[in-house]
Formats: structure tokens, C-alpha cells, sequence
């Protein structure tokens, strides 16, 4: 297989350019074998490299006084006190959860996994962000049973909690879904592992599951647009094992008490490719391996199969040399497979041997730092200007509110997630003080008065309309999520889902969405400390809208000072935090409603939604504030129905008066930036409308909790039983079930 | 008091028994690997729920040949306590221990939410601190929960008084809505003729502490302390 030519044809279908072929040979000073030329592809894959998306990712804060690791290892770490570190990060798992839903799904989940596991950190939370098309089409109704389903195997047999997340429905994603996965893990500050090959001559061990044909080229695949037949590209998503990830955990964890480890890394994307390489590449070392010791669960492969084969569940460690045999009995008590593959070099050269042979020869640097950058073209898309334009006198102003109420509670995007998150076991480990369902889930931290505090956000409507606002907003919409639930905003993990980045249209969506999050990771003092980009969410030429979703962690110094969305006692005060603008650009109701994608996003004002925040978070600190709950999709009336059923077997109403100075649509269901809903009981009113003015933020009495309809000024008036069902049967309803 | 809590491969709320025993009751906890052939100096063994051996092959059908269960039939057999919880009910009823099969749940999905469930019986070690006829609420995380057994044995259980716990709503009414996932008589739970033997799918572990918002649970544990 080594001998075979290398014709333009055979590069051209590694997904190398003739520009980046032409580099290979620089770097080689000879030409690749097909071995060398496949580990080139992979490694220099827009996945595997950031080549189009790097210049933007620079401008991210990436610092801050918690930030103990920030981008660039398997993931990212925050510091919480008492010499725990907190590990999380975001992944996508979009293309291969496209071409096959239950196994793309999983192992999406599994690949998060291992990265935290890997940092030497217990997982201790999973959360997802997934967008579909409409569950009108079939299927679309199959990938997200399949999705989920994928995501509950796995998450459930390795038993960690699924806690949270978001689920968007739109159109723009019926050719290419997006699944985002995320891992929230707990490690001790002086005991967090890296990616690092480092000590000359210490043993490679290979552990873990066996090597398959699985998965082959994956990274690759998901560095290109679909288009007619992708669903041939079935063999390259890869198959997942949640029983053998739990043994590997635990093995791993198990290892990590001792000083055996030097470095170690999961085989992720490109599998022993990438992991091989960029270990060295970090300590500036080379690797020598033997292929022929690779575990393998097939007969005859390649030495281009071994080195690209994605199978799932395996990590390659670098050990202290001597250690070996110790190591190989604690993954054999785990009934895995643990095999020294190669010795740490000093030249930094990848040498891989099979059957006595070199079979690939290798420089380790050029190849993993040295991937081409691309700055690529940007320009405004010429139908941005009409996109934002919205002339409000054309849009009808509803004659029956509750109807429109109604039906904005039965969308999908705006509905109960229930019938997904039930099939999460979100409370195993015994950690989960707020379920899903609420705005942020909060976990707690054994051992300490701690809880963390954790969602995912973007509304990717807004980045289509303005990226740079959208960007912006699924910023400020995590951190109000987190403060919401009680805890401080601490730090980001991103992951970008764009269209081809070869076209500039979509280069500028990239550029000013990561604008947007930047300025806003800044103000917010949430900085980037990890994350991934996926490009080429793209099929026949159309792009998803632009979707940098936001993971955020927050920190509850005591965990008992948790909060909930929805209403408490009968009497309690109902207050607005922040303020109502006639904004209707963008939202949910122009698209159920009206049917209309257009208008400028809602304005986003940084220092009022720090204020807003602020002051929100120390009612809740003081514990002065018994619910919480942001305004979204569906804008303030939407905010109010869900307060009034969110807690399960609970219903409560309220009555409500708004001061009316804006068009009426847009005072109920427009949405508007910074508003938080909030309930105090009347004898705390006082002292909570002391803070909110010290943190100048704009505090409205809006109304009284109480009875069982909810009912807003002469506008709205129904029974919260109603409004319930609608809102928890949208998604059966269309599931059919 | 000291518990063992038996953990195969797969196992997934050890941990959280663990921390119940230790942390919650103060009691004494230790691990058991799956392939101990001697234990000794148990008061009780928890067998945790989780998914062992991956559920492959059929849920528990796999983890009963592991070498520790020969243990834990000899220690049922003197008169031990022992419970199975989730997947340790599913490990208990391959292994013999108790009477029935877990099956799929009826709409085919795992199922993770707070349940309501009768307690039908406090003669008994694990119940003794409930009134019969008690209505209370625990988690419920699985996909194989619906309970069956033919005819003849649900008779026999039914007489000798060993179904323990039942699905039921929130007044205590056993009805189809409350049943989550099929089983026979909205059963959660049944114990062995021996009354030492318990199986629940519910998750007493989930609901011992005020932070998580339901103590339920927690007087399952004490009812086993107090009856030691």
C-alpha cells in the first residue's frame, strides 16, 4: 500500500489543495507514500487544524486570575477553591450525527468525554446543544430520536448526568444538524494530566479499546460540504462503546493516583494521528511506534487504516519508563487492553514501523504547528441589508393575544424539553440540585459548600440577522442564565458551527460572530478557555445560520443559595429587571406568527446587562429572590407562562400589569435584551429594590403571584393549565407519541 | 453498621451509595470488586444500580456469573440483608435471587424522573420506618423496569405479602398513568420469601438529602439500621 502512486487525483481526494500539496513536498523534501500523505490530510484537515478559523480565535480573552489552563490542551480549567479545578469544554459531533443519528450522537458524547477524563478530572455533568429542521418533515423526526436516544445510551451507562441544554428548531439545519456536546469534570488542581510526550526514551502505551476499520477519515468528512449521497459516507462515523469508555475512565482514573503518567491524550479525531503527534509536537519531541503491537480487532490493516482509524475508546499515554508493567495491571484489572506501541525520541521525527518496515518518517513540528493559516476572504453578504430590513407599520398587530400566547408556547424551539431530558439520567452521582428544565442546572460539589452552575446558549436567528449582536447575546444570554440560577459567570467554552469558510459571506458571519462573543467574554469577564470549531455545515451550496454556541460555567460559593424560574407562594411580588423595548426583530413571534426571518436582532447593552445581572445575583445571594427566570424566545408573556409551570406537579398564576408604551406585540413578545423576571416575597421588596438601584438597574413591580390563570393587563387572560398543555405537548404532538 | 456495596464492571451508583451510607447515615462503607471470592464481615450488601457489563446481552444476564455472586447467594442464604437497586433488582432476579424478569419498559425508552410509589409493606427490614400504605417519591433512571413473572409466581408473591413498593399517583391510587413502564401490578419493588432479599428500581440513594429537594429516601436506609 506504500508503493502506490501519489496522483494529483489521489491528493486531491485526501482533501489537500494543490497549494497544500505543494507544502507537503516542501516540508518532506520528497514526496509522501500514501501512509505520510494520509497523516498529512488528517492533521492538516480544517478539523484537526483551525487553518480558516485560527486568526479569529487569537481574539478571545483567554485569561483571568481562575483560568488555570486555557486553549490549546485537551480542555480547559478553572479554579474553584480549595484546590479543585474545574474542566470543561464543548465539542461538535454535527456531520457524523447527520450521516448516522444514534452512533454520531454517541460518540459525540464519548469523545467529550475522554477529553476531560483525560485532563485527570471525574466527569461529573453532560449538557448538549442540538438544532434540527422542522419536526413537520419525517426526517427530521428520526434524527432526533436518534440523537437523543444516542446521547442517552451513552451518557447513561457511563453514568454521567445528562443536566442540561438547549434544542433549536429551524429550517436551516434540516441538511446538516448540529449536535454539541459538552463535559463538565472535577479534578484536583495538583493533579491535572496533559497532552505531553515528554522524557526521552519513556515507553508509548497504547490503551483502551482494539483498533478497527471504523471511522477512517472522519475528520476529513467533516471538513467538507455534504452533497448529493453523503449518506454513503456511512463507514467513516464510528461506533461507540459507553461500557468500554466506563472501564476506561475508571482504569484511567485509577492510574492517575499514581506517578506513573507522563502525558496522555485521547484518540480522538484522527485517532492515533493526531494523538501521537501533537503529544510530541508540545514537548518538542519525536516518537518511535510499532504498529504491528497495536491492538487490533481486525486482521490484515494497514499501516494507513492503524494510523487513521477513529475507532472510539483508547488513549494513548506516555509512561515513566519502568512503569510499564504496573500501569498494564491496572487496565488489565479493568479487562482493557494496555500495550507499550513506542519510545519517546529526541530528534522529532515520527518514525512508524509495521512488519520490520518504516512505513512512515515524519518531522512532528512542521506538520502539527506548521498546518497552513488561511486568512481567508470576508465580505458582507449583499442580502444583509434587506435581511435587516423590518418595517414594523407592515407587520399586523394581533387581534386575539391569548391565541398568539398559545401558539408560541406549542413551538418546538419554545416548548417543554421533557420528552428529551427524561431519557437523560440527569441526577445520577447524586450532584443535581436543579434538574433541567429550569435556567441553568446546578450541580454540587461533595465535600464543599459549592455548586456549579451550567448551560449552553445561542440563538443562531440573531447571528444571521447581525453576528456580531448575535455573538454578543448568546454571551450575555449564558451568563444571565447562570446568574439566574445563582451563580457567578466564570468562563466559555465555544463551539462554532458555520457554513464553507471558503466562501466570504461565511467568513464574515465567523469574523463578526467571534467579534461579538470576544467583546462580550471581555465586559462579562467570562474569558474563552476552550473549545472547537465546525465548519462546512453546508448541503448543495446552503449554510446554517451562523452558530457559535456558548457553554458557561458559573460558581455558587454556597450551593444551598440556588435558585429556580418558576413561582413560589402565592403573594409574592413579581418584578422586571431591566427594560422593555419595541423590539420585535428577530423573534420567535415574527417567525411563528408572521412568518418572517428578518429585522435587526434586539440591541444589546453590555453595562445594562451587567447591572441587570448583578443585582439579580445578590438578591438571589441575600437570599431575598425566590425564582428567577430570563426573557427569551417569546419575549416577556413567554417568560411569564413558563414561571407559572416550569417546577413539575406545580402550577401557579399571576396577574400582571405592564406600563404600556410601545407597540403591544412587542411589549408582550418581543425580546428585548437584560430582562430578568423575579419574585420577592412583599416584606423583601424593599431591601431588593435597594440593590437593584445601587446596581442601577432598571426594577418595574409588575405584578402578584397567585390563583391559577395567568393574566397581563386587558391582553392576556387564560387558564395556566392551558397554556401547560401546550407547552409540554408540542413535542410529543408532533413526535406522535 | 457496615455496608458492602458490590461493584461490576459498569457499575455506576456505587459512588452514590456509598455516600449515602458513609457521608448521609454515618455509617461504615466499603467497595466489593466483582471478582472477590471471599467476603466477609457485611452486615448488608447493596448491589448499586448502573449498567453492568454495558447491559449487553440482556440487562444483569451477564453480571450474575461474576465470581463475588456466589457470595452474595451464600450470605442471602445465612440470613443477610441485601438489596439490589436498578440494575442490582435486574442482577437479583437473573441470579435467582428473586422471583420475575425486568423487561424493556413499555414505550421502549429510558426513562429519568421523580415517581410516586406506595410502600405495601413495613414488616420488613428496609420499610419499618414507613406506614404501610405510605405514599412517597423517588427518582426512577431505566430503561428495563417493567416488571413480570407468570401467573402462578405473581400469585405466590402476591399472597406471602412480597411486593414491597408500587407505582401509584400522588394520592396512592394504583392506576395505568402511574405505571412509567409496564409492570405487572405497578410493581417497584419485591423481596425474596425470606423477606432479606429486596429489589427496587427507584432510587432510594437519589433522595436521602435536603440539597436535592426529596428526603424520601433517606428513611429506607435508616429502616435498615434500625432493624440491624
Amino acid at each position: 500500500m506504500t508503493d502506490t502512486k501519489i496522483t494529483k487525483e489521489v491528493v486531491a481526494s485526501h482533501g489537500l489543495s494543490v497549494e497544500e500539496y505543494q507544502k507537503v513536498l516542501e516540508i518532506l523534501g520528497r514526496e509522501p507514500n500514501l501512509v505520510e500523505l494520509g497523516i498529512f490530510s488528517v492533521m492538516w484537515s480544517e478539523h484537526c487544524s483551525y487553518k480558516s478559523s485560527k486568526v479569529y480565535l487569537k481574539n478571545f480573552p483567554t485569561t483571568a486570575q481562575w483560568v488555570i489552563q486555557g486553549p490549546g490542551e485537551n480542555a480547559g480549567v478553572i479554579y474553584i477553591g480549595e484546590g479543585i479545578g474545574v474542566v470543561f469544554k464543548m465539542e461538535s459531533h454535527n456531520h457524523p450525527s447527520f450521516i448516522e443519528p444514534y452512533q454520531g450522537a454517541a460518540t459525540g458524547v464519548g469523545g467529550i468525554l475522554r477529553d476531560i477524563f483525560t485532563m485527570g478530572a471525574r466527569p461529573v455533568a453532560n449538557l448538549n446543544s442540538l438544532r434540527f429542521g422542522s419536526l413537520e418533515e419525517p426526517k427530521q423526526r428520526y434524527l432526533l430520536n436518534g440523537v437523543v436516544a444516542g446521547i442517552a445510551g451513552y451518557g447513561n451507562c457511563m453514568g454521567i448526568p445528562t443536566v442540561g441544554g438547549e434544542v433549536y428548531f429551524n429550517d436551516c439545519y434540516k441538511g446538516n444538524i448540529l449536535v454539541n456536546a459538552m463535559t463538565v469534570g472535577l479534578v484536583r488542581v495538583d493533579k491535572i494530566f496533559k497532552g505531553n510526550a515528554s522524557g526521552i526514551g519513556n515507553p508509548v502505551v497504547y490503551v483502551g479499546s482494539k483498533t478497527g476499520r471504523d471511522g477512517i477519515h472522519g475528520a476529513t468528512m467533516a471538513s467538507a460540504e455534504f452533497g448529493e449521497g453523503s449518506e454513503e459516507k456511512r463507514p467513516t462515523v464510528q461506533v461507540g462503546d459507553p461500557f468500554t469508555e466506563k472501564l476506561l475512565l475508571e482504569a484511567c482514573l485509577e492510574v492517575f493516583k499514581t506517578d506513573y503518567v507522563v502525558g496522555i491524550q485521547d484518540m480522538g479525531a484522527a485517532g492515533l494521528t493526531s494523538s501521537s503527534f501533537e503529544m510530541a509536537s508540545r514537548a518538542g519531541t519525536g516518537i518511535e511506534m510499532v504498529l504491528d503491537d497495536v491492538p487490533m480487532r481486525e486482521e490484515g490493516m494497514t499501516p494507513y487504516e492503524i494510523m487513521l482509524s477513529e475507532s472510539q475508546e483508547r488513549m494513548l499515554l506516555v509512561a515513566r519508563e519502568g512503569t510499564e508493567e504496573k500501569i498494564v495491571e491496572i487496565f488489565k484489572k479493568w479487562d482493557l487492553d494496555a500495550v507499550v506501541v513506542g519510545r519517546v525520541t529526541d530528534d522529532g521525527f515520527m518514525r512508524i514501523k509495521m512488519h520490520g518496515q518504516t512505513v512512515a518518517e515524519l518531522p512532528v513540528k512542521p506538520l502539527a504547528d506548521g498546518a497552513p493559516l488561511y486568512n481567508r476572504p470576508v465580505k458582507r453578504p449583499e442580502y444583509q441589508t434587506e435581511l435587516q430590513t423590518l418595517d414594523l407599520k407592515t407587520i399586523k398587530e394581533p387581534v386575539d393575544y391569548n391565541d398568539v400566547l398559545l401558539k408560541l408556547l406549542d413551538s418546538p424551539t419554545i416548548a417543554s424539553k421533557r420528552w428529551i431530558y427524561r431519557q437523560y439520567d440527569h441526577m445520577v452521582r447524586t450532584n443535581t440540585v436543579v434538574l433541567p428544565g429550569s435556567d441553568a442546572a446546578v450541580i454540587r460539589v461533595k465535600g464543599t459548600t459549592k455548586g456549579l452552575a451550567m448551560t449552553t446558549d445561542c440563538n443562531s436567528r440573531y447571528c444571521y440577522l447581525d453576528p456580531y449582536t448575535g455573538g454578543m447575546i448568546a454571551v450575555a444570554e449564558a451568563a444571565r442564565n447562570i446568574v439566574c440560577s445563582g451563580g457567578k459567570p466564570m468562563a466559555v467554552t465555544d463551539c462554532l458551527n458555520f457554513g464553507n469558510p471558503e466562501k466570504p459571506e461565511i467568513m464574515w458571519q465567523f469574523q463578526q460572530a467571534t467579534l461579538g462573543l470576544s467583546k462580550a467574554c471581555s465586559t462579562l469577564d467570562t474569558p474563552v478557555i476552550g473549545g472547537n470549531v465546525s465548519l462546512y455545515n453546508e448541503t448543495q451550496g446552503v449554510a446554517i445560520h451562523p452558530t457559535p454556541t456558548v457553554g458557561m460555567v458559573g460558581l455558587l460559593d454556597d450551593v444551598a443559595h440556588h435558585c429556580t424560574s418558576w413561582f413560589k407562594n402565592d403573594g409574592d411580588v413579581i418584578i422586571l429587571l431591566g427594560l422593555n423595548r419595541e423590539e420585535i426583530g428577530g423573534s420567535e413571534y415574527l417567525k411563528v406568527i408572521h412568518a418572517l426571518e428578518k429585522g435587526m436582532p434586539p440591541s444589546l447593552d453590555l453595562t445594562l446587562e451587567k447591572a441587570v445581572q448583578d443585582s439579580c445575583l445578590e438578591g438571589i445571594q441575600k437570599g431575598l429572590i425566590k425564582s428567577a427566570h430570563d426573557c427569551s424566545e417569546g419575549g416577556l408573556a413567554v417568560s411569564l407562562a413558563e414561571c407559572c409551570f416550569t417546577a413539575e406537579g406545580h402550577r401557579i398564576g399571576a396577574r400582571i400589569e405592564l406600563p404600556v408604551d410601545i407597540r403591544k406585540d412587542a411589549l408582550l413578545f418581543g425580546e428585548s435584551q437584560s430582562r430578568i423576571v423575579v419574585t420577592v416575597s412583599e416584606t423583601d421588596l424593599q431591601e431588593f429594590k435597594g440593590i437593584a438601584e445601587n446596581c442601577k438597574a432598571p426594577v418595574t413591580v409588575i405584578g402578584r403571584v397567585g390563583g391559577e390563570r395567568l393574566s397581563i393587563n386587558d391582553l392576556i387572560e387564560l387558564p395556566v393549565q392551558e397554556m401547560e398543555k401546550a407547552w409540554s405537548e408540542a413535542i410529543p404532538r408532533r413526535l406522535g407519541v | 453498621m457496615k455496608f458492602g456495596i458490590v461493584v461490576f464492571p459498569g457499575s455506576n451508583c456505587d459512588h452514590d451509595c456509598y455516600h449515602v451510607v458513609k457521608n448521609v447515615l454515618g455509617q461504615e462503607a466499603e467497595y466489593i470488586w466483582h471478582k472477590e471470592t471471599q467476603i466477609n464481615g457485611f452486615d448488608c450488601l447493596i448491589l448499586p444500580g448502573g449498567f453492568s457489563y454495558g447491559d449487553y446481552l440482556r440487562t444483569g444476564a451477564i453480571a450474575m456469573f461474576s465470581p463475588v455472586m456466589k457470595e452474595v447467594k451464600e450470605f442471602a442464604d445465612e440470613g443477610g440483608l441485601v438489596i439490589g437497586i436498578c440494575n442490582g433488582f435486574q442482577i437479583l432476579v437473573e441470579a435467582g435471587l428473586l422471583p420475575g424478569v425486568l423487561m424493556r419498559n413499555k414505550d421502549l425508552k429510558f426513562i429519568c424522573e421523580n415517581r410516586y410509589i406506595r410502600v405495601e409493606s413495613n414488616d420488613f427490614p428496609f420499610t419499618r420506618l414507613y406506614k404501610k400504605g405510605e405514599v412517597v417519591r423517588m427518582p426512577i433512571a431505566h430503561a428495563d423496569g417493567n416488571y413480570f413473572a407468570d401467573d402462578e409466581t405473581l400469585k405466590r408473591i402476591q399472597d406471602n405479602g412480597q411486593i414491597i413498593f408500587r407505582y401509584c399517583d400522588a394520592d396512592g391510587n394504583i392506576t395505568e398513568n402511574a405505571n412509567p413502564n409496564g409492570s405487572l401490578l405497578n410493581i417497584a419493588g419485591i423481596c425474596n420469601e425470606k423477606r432479606n432479599v429486596l429489589g427496587i428500581m427507584p432510587h432510594p440513594e437519589r433522595c436521602a438529602e435536603d440539597i436535592l429537594g426529596n428526603v424520601d429516601g433517606k428513611r429506607f436506609f435508616e429502616s435498615v439500621l434500625s432493624s440491624f
